[in-house]
């Protein structure tokens, strides 16, 4: 018979196991992991995410600036969207870089730690 | 002639090779299906193809559940027709997977199991959160299967020249019965399969148009251009941003809409999620994710080559007679470029991709149908996993027949529109119940179901009394006229409520946030430990 894990199991059938969770949350690699990962991801989130509403905002009311041919027919609205590629391409490298060598060890270290026998 | 009515008699003349190649195409991944259905044992294989997928193989099938009938014949019908504005899609489209990537992916593989569900109801009540990730699901399934359908039916029409409603009709019918087969018997295993052959030939198809288009202009995309601006009649302003939505303040919003719908719908997905439970690990889903980056943006780069050409090769009355919306756009284009066999070919990659998608889609709602509502809320964990698969593929049966009927509706709507409805859908009531269960130890269960039921309904009640149903051309009833919300759609309203609700909902309820339930999911979510 298939055992659900606590997550999956019902309110009245979930018991109060042993949780050596509320520890590793509360130590100081924890929190370094989770700072790494939060002011890196949430900033970075809010940046991009902006970039792309400037895009968006510029292509309804910046007609002008839009409209202005940069080489033959390929225009600033054009140059701006290819831009939206780069952007993209270059954030999720850098994110990836950034993840193997900042957070990957970090969350390693924590979880042989969980595993080694909490 | 009409090069509708060339591509009509062509393929007419070439009915055998269209058939021929649909056939192949079909029988070839039911063999696949077949195949992968033998090695589909448990609920972990059906569910999550077992976890034994490599981060490129998952990269490639998500490309192929991503890529749907909305990208490829969609946008090149929305650049066809409107010019620049379409090409926002193909650009909201791809930066939307930084949400996915950056916040999402990887705590989602390390705290879940099978569908979003999972994550959602972790730290809440089970039943009531369970049960809203469960219709949320389905709801957005059903939006996105619509896309998909109006797709099948135009292109087979097109093809095989069936005009008759009857025809259509059987058309719908046909593609719900091999979506069904393909998750009854396969699962996700076979249903990845699918996608990576799907993946393999969209990207071949369009590679072939780009490069005829280009050669056609001596690969100067500044002739491109300048030759679309003049062949569609309208000049200049058909490389310029607002010439579909820059008429009016009112569609101005509406572009806003759709972007902030399109650039935070992927991350609450569904059929998107579950494909990174398919992999071992978090880092692995991270992998998957980055080549489907890659893959999907060189794919949106190729839709200005799609787009534009269309614009620039055909006819634009002969666009919009054979379709609309412009669906037809992408195949019309391989006829001019390559005669009735390319035309055929690309029919049959574009009807590859619907099948699918459609297929992802299927199964997304049906598993979390089955392990979300059966296993979870009406069986109350006690289903055995045997239980519990039969109800994904009875479910599957069920959600296949919901979406044929459907289907035959949606005909007249413009593809990549419908699916943005889906994405205001998914970014209103997923994305910030995800989110907020991840990130903020504050979320409750009454926060939970006000962020879910709040942004589905307001997405939905909007969509329902906006031009989309009714009132317009090319609405659903055009010849009913109840609407009154004025744009086509509603992100603009329903994402902000929904965050808002979300928070609100956690703010005033009487209920303490589990703390040991939230340091479990926040310590699995960033070290992967206990991961499935």
């Amino acid at each position: 018979m298939d055992t659900a894990p606590a997550s999956d199991r019902p309110d009245d059938q979930r018991q109060q196991e042993d949780s050596p969770y509320l520890e590793v949350q509360a130590s100081a690699e924890f929190g370094e992991l989770r700072r790494t990962h939060r002011s890196f991801a949430f900033p970075l989130t809010i940046a991009f995410v902006s970039w792309y509403l400037l895009y968006v905002l510029l292509s309804n009311y910046a007609d002008g600036f839009m409209d202005t041919k940069v080489a033959g027919n390929v225009n600033v609205a054009l140059v701006f969207g290819l831009a939206q590629f780069l952007t993209t391409f270059l954030i999720a490298w850098w994110y990836s870089r950034h993840a193997a060598a900042k957070l990957d060890p970090q969350s390693a270290a924590i979880k042989s730690t969980l595993d080694g026998g909490a | 002639m009409s090069i509708h009515q060339l591509a009509v008699d062509s393929a007419s003349d070439n009915r055998p090779l269209i058939i021929t190649l649909f056939s192949v195409f079909v029988l070839a991944t039911l063999g696949i299906t077949v195949w992968a259905g033998r090695q589909t044992k448990d609920a972990n294989d059906f569910y999550a193809g077992g976890r034994s997928f490599s981060g490129f193989q998952n990269g490639l099938a998500i490309s192929g559940d991503y890529m749907s009938a909305a990208s490829f014949l969609g946008i090149a019908g929305a650049i066809a027709l409107a010019g620049y504005d379409g090409f926002l899609y193909s650009i909201g489209f791809l930066v939307a997977w930084l949400v996915a990537l950056l916040l999402v992916a990887e705590p989602l593989r390390n705290t879940g199991r099978y569908t979003m569900g999972d994550v959602l109801a972790y730290r809440m009540r089970q039943r009531p959160v369970r049960t809203a990730a469960g219709v949320s699901t389905i709801v957005v399934s059903i939006f996105y299967l619509l896309a998909q359908m109006a797709g099948a039916g135009v292109l087979v029409s097109l093809l095989l020249g069936i005009t008759n409603e009857a025809g259509k009709v059987l058309i719908v019918v046909l593609v719900g019965v091999v979506m069904i087969l393909y998750v009854t018997i396969g699962g996700m295993k076979g249903t990845t399969w699918v996608q990576m052959v799907k993946a393999v030939m969209l990207i071949a198809g369009a590679l072939l148009m780009t490069f005829l288009v280009l050669l056609k202009f001596d690969f100067n995309v500044s002739d491109l251009l300048g030759e679309a601006a003049k062949n569609s009649g309208i000049g200049h302003a058909f490389l310029e941003p607002g010439l579909k939505y820059g008429l009016t303040p009112t569609t101005k919003l509406d572009f806003i809409s759709l972007g902030i719908a399109l650039v935070l719908g992927t991350a609450g997905l569904p059929h998107i999620l579950i494909r990174f439970y398919t992999v071992p690990t978090a880092k692995a889903a991270r992998t998957s994710v980055n080549w489907a980056i890659g893959i999907i943006g060189a794919f949106y780069l190729m839709t200005i080559a799609l787009g534009f050409g269309a614009a620039a090769l055909l006819d634009r009355n002969d666009i919009t007679t054979s379709n609309k919306a412009g669906n037809t756009a992408a195949p019309l284009l391989a006829e001019e470029l390559g005669g009735p066999v390319l035309l055929a070919v690309i029919s049959a990659v574009a009807f590859a991709t619907i099948l699918a998608v459609v297929a992802g889609l299927t199964l997304a709602s049906s598993s979390s149908f089955a392990h979300d509502l059966y296993a979870n809320v009406i069986r109350k964990g006690q289903a055995t996993q045997a239980e519990e698969v039969r109800a994904a593929r009875w479910a599957t049966v069920g959600i296949g027949i919901v979406a044929v009927v459907l289907g035959v509706f949606a005909r007249d709507l413009n593809v990549a529109g419908l699916v943005a409805l889906a994405f205001a859908v998914a970014a209103s009531a997923n994305l910030p119940t995800i989110l907020y269960s991840l990130f903020w130890k504050r979320f409750t269960t009454q926060g939970a179901l006000w962020s879910i039921y709040g942004g589905l309904v307001s997405s939905v009640v909007l969509v329902l009394f906006s031009p989309v149903v009714s009132g317009k051309e090319t609405s659903m009833f055009k010849h009913a006229d109840f609407y009154w919300f004025p744009l086509e759609n509603p992100g603009l309203i329903s994402i902000p409520l929904g965050f808002l609700l979300g928070w609100l909902g956690s703010l005033l309820s009487k209920e303490e946030p589990d703390k040991d339930k939230y340091a479990e999911l926040e310590v699995r979510s960033l070290t992967g430990h206990g991961a499935h």
